[in-house]
């Protein structure tokens, strides 16, 4: 194995709690969220301690301290995905990311006098309208998808998406019909949290380009599993969430161009993003600074680089390759199981480590159940992304995901608890 | 394991034969209710009958897809309904919601609940309490928009007499 399994385990506490019946807990839910090393909680526990302020506010030691620890956690994150510093965004998640970006192209849309565009403005050129088109595709987790759509609901612009191929990828095929000149933006994901498919994005974004649509990439499964690097990858904006790379929750990045940001409107506004305020109107700051209203969550940034810290230490190349092994065995030890289907592609080939599958005649819920009897930890259900289990024809399914802590034997255990639940529920 | 306290043995043969499943005409109201957490959903049809001057509930058809509980929960549910007067049965719906509450403390009224008791191990797992509600949820929702249309064409049939005199 590339990684020291063993001690990566040991800098998770939360790893050898016993779960139902005294069973050692066997966490295969990374997807939904992951667990945290001593060494992020270190992080996060030594700023409330010793550095707590409210950061770009006090003139003070501590609000020095708080500000540097802020702006440092700027740099480190910029620095994971090969990024600018001033192009990096504090979010809540992943998906307040993607909402930013929506109201704020709606922002730009009405923002100008009468509701309209502000003729001549930067953002005017943002602005969308009834005879512009968003492109997504069926595989968006909701997060990627509910946003776009009612972005469309807002300004009358019309929604098209991509559809899924059956084993769970993005079906490429009309790319010349549904990019075209009314394409404005384009969201795809960069790793399907549900069949694990990793989408030729850079193709996608190049065909957007070239009809002027900006892309948008959910990276909220591939930044925590895989070295991304927001230059290879073609996109405009580029989102993920802390809690999902072993980062505290409440945390998440946006990372946009700068010309783009420059040329945004605010989405949440209040103190922090403002330049001048008066009654009568207030002017706002250059990005970053513009899309962070309030005070920052300074302890939780601490906790994102601490996160980056641990991950590149252990190499992204190293956790890909971990999670390229306990997924190729998974799609094996499943496959072999009669009655198993796996929704999503049977090769590790531009595939990530959710596993998600369908057991004849025994629902998710039920496969989870005495799954979790066992100590095992899977998602149940449709994992936020139900058009694309009703593209693959399931009502819901059971997911496995994988993370640099996970080990073979866990797999096998996967393997062994679907046989239990299948023979608790007299199935073959 | 402790599963066996949840999954019954009742409550696996609901599941392999559930009752009273199909859509069937005529009908007096028809739900579409969904569980938004992993899209179990049950469509589910009401008709009431006349008996004795107050409603009461005469059939419970219904399509559904979804896990073991909550299919043989609208399963049992339709066993302990059909037939009572709407009032006992939202009594009986009651008592389910009170004892889907419950923790597993307490003990459930066999006299009221009938098989319905088998489900107190669904109470120790509250993941699974939505499943086990989503038909009893369906059937109020419809025994509620039937009594509604009644009172309406009740109401009709009123103004229709008015106006001819």
């Amino acid at each position: 194995m590339t990684l020291d399994v063993a001690a990566i385990r040991a800098d998770f506490p939360i790893l050898s709690r016993q779960v139902r019946g005294g069973n050692p807990l066997i966490y295969l839910d990374s997807g939904a969220t992951a667990h945290k090393p001593l060494a992020v909680l270190d992080a996060e526990r030594e700023f409330y301690l010793r550095h707590n302020a409210a950061a770009h506010r006090g003139a003070h030691l501590l609000g020095e301290e708080a500000t540097d620890a802020y702006e440092h956690a700027r740099s480190r994150i910029a620095a994971f995905i090969g990024a600018d510093p001033g192009e990096i965004i504090f979010t809540r998640n992943a998906t307040e990311a993607a909402n930013l970006i929506a109201y704020s192209v709606s922002n730009a849309a009405t923002g100008g006098p009468a509701g309209g565009p502000a003729a001549g403005t930067p953002a005017a050129g943002l602005a969308i309208g009834p005879d512009d088109e968003v492109l997504v595709t069926e595989l968006e987790h909701h997060a990627n998808l509910v946003p776009w759509q009612q972005l469309c609901q807002r300004t009358g612009a019309r929604l098209r998406w991509f559809p899924a191929t059956p084993d769970g990828r993005v079906d490429l095929t009309d790319i010349g019909d549904l990019v075209g000149e009314r394409t404005r933006i384009v969201a795809v994901t960069h790793q399907s949290n549900v069949t694990g498919a990793i989408p030729p994005v850079a193709r996608i974004a190049a065909a957007a380009h070239a009809v002027g649509a900006i892309v948008v990439v959910d990276a909220a499964q591939s930044v925590p599993h895989h070295p991304v690097a927001v230059a290879d990858t073609g996109a405009d904006f580029l989102f993920f969430s802390g809690h999902k790379m072993l980062a505290p929750t409440g945390i998440g990045v946006l990372w946009g161009r700068s010309e783009l940001l420059g040329a945004m409107p605010p989405f949440i506004t209040g103190g922090s993003m403002i330049e001048v305020v008066r009654m009568e109107g207030s002017t706002f700051l250059p990005p970053p600074q513009r899309f962070e209203a309030g005070v920052p969550a300074v302890a939780q940034a601490v906790g994102l680089a601490a996160a980056c810290d641990y991950l590149d230490a252990v190499g992204m190349e190293n956790v890909a390759e971990h999670e390229r092994m306990l997924t190729g065995r998974a799609i094996e030890a499943l496959t072999a199981v009669p009655g198993v289907r796996i929704l999503g592609p049977l090769t590790t080939e531009d595939r990530g480590g959710a596993v998600a599958f369908e057991v004849d005649q025994v629902h998710p819920h039920d496969v989870g159940q005495v799954l979790d009897e066992l100590g095992i930890a899977v998602r149940t259900g449709h994992h936020c992304a139900w058009p694309l289990h009703r593209a693959l024809g399931v009502q819901a399914s059971t997911r496995a995901s994988f993370y640099l802590y996970n080990t073979p034997d866990e797999v096998d255990a996967l393997a062994d608890g679907i046989r239990t639940a299948q023979k608790f529920f007299g199935t073959p | 394991m402790q599963l066996e306290s949840m999954y019954q043995e009742i409550i696996l043969d609901h599941y392999r034969h559930p009752h009273h499943k199909g859509l069937r005409e005529p009908f007096d109201a028809e739900v579409l209710h969904v569980n938004p957490t992993c899209g179990d959903e049950i469509t589910l049809r009401v008709t009431l009958k006349d008996a004795g001057g107050e409603p009461a509930v005469a059939d419970v058809s219904y399509d559904a897809l979804g896990c073991s509980i909550s299919q043989a929960s609208a399963s049992v549910m339709t066993d302990l309904v059909i037939g009572k007067p709407v009032s006992e049965a939202m009594e009986i719906s009651a008592a389910f919601l009170e004892l889907m509450h419950s923790r597993d403390a307490g003990e459930p009224d066999e006299d009221v609940l009938g098989d319905a008791v088998v489900f107190a191990g669904v109470a120790k797992y509250p993941a699974r309490i939505k499943c086990a509600l989503l038909g009893w949820m369906a059937w109020k929702d419809a025994t509620a928009q039937a009594l509604a249309g009644t009172a309406q064409a009740l109401g009709s049939t009123a103004q229709a007499e008015m106006e001819q005199t």
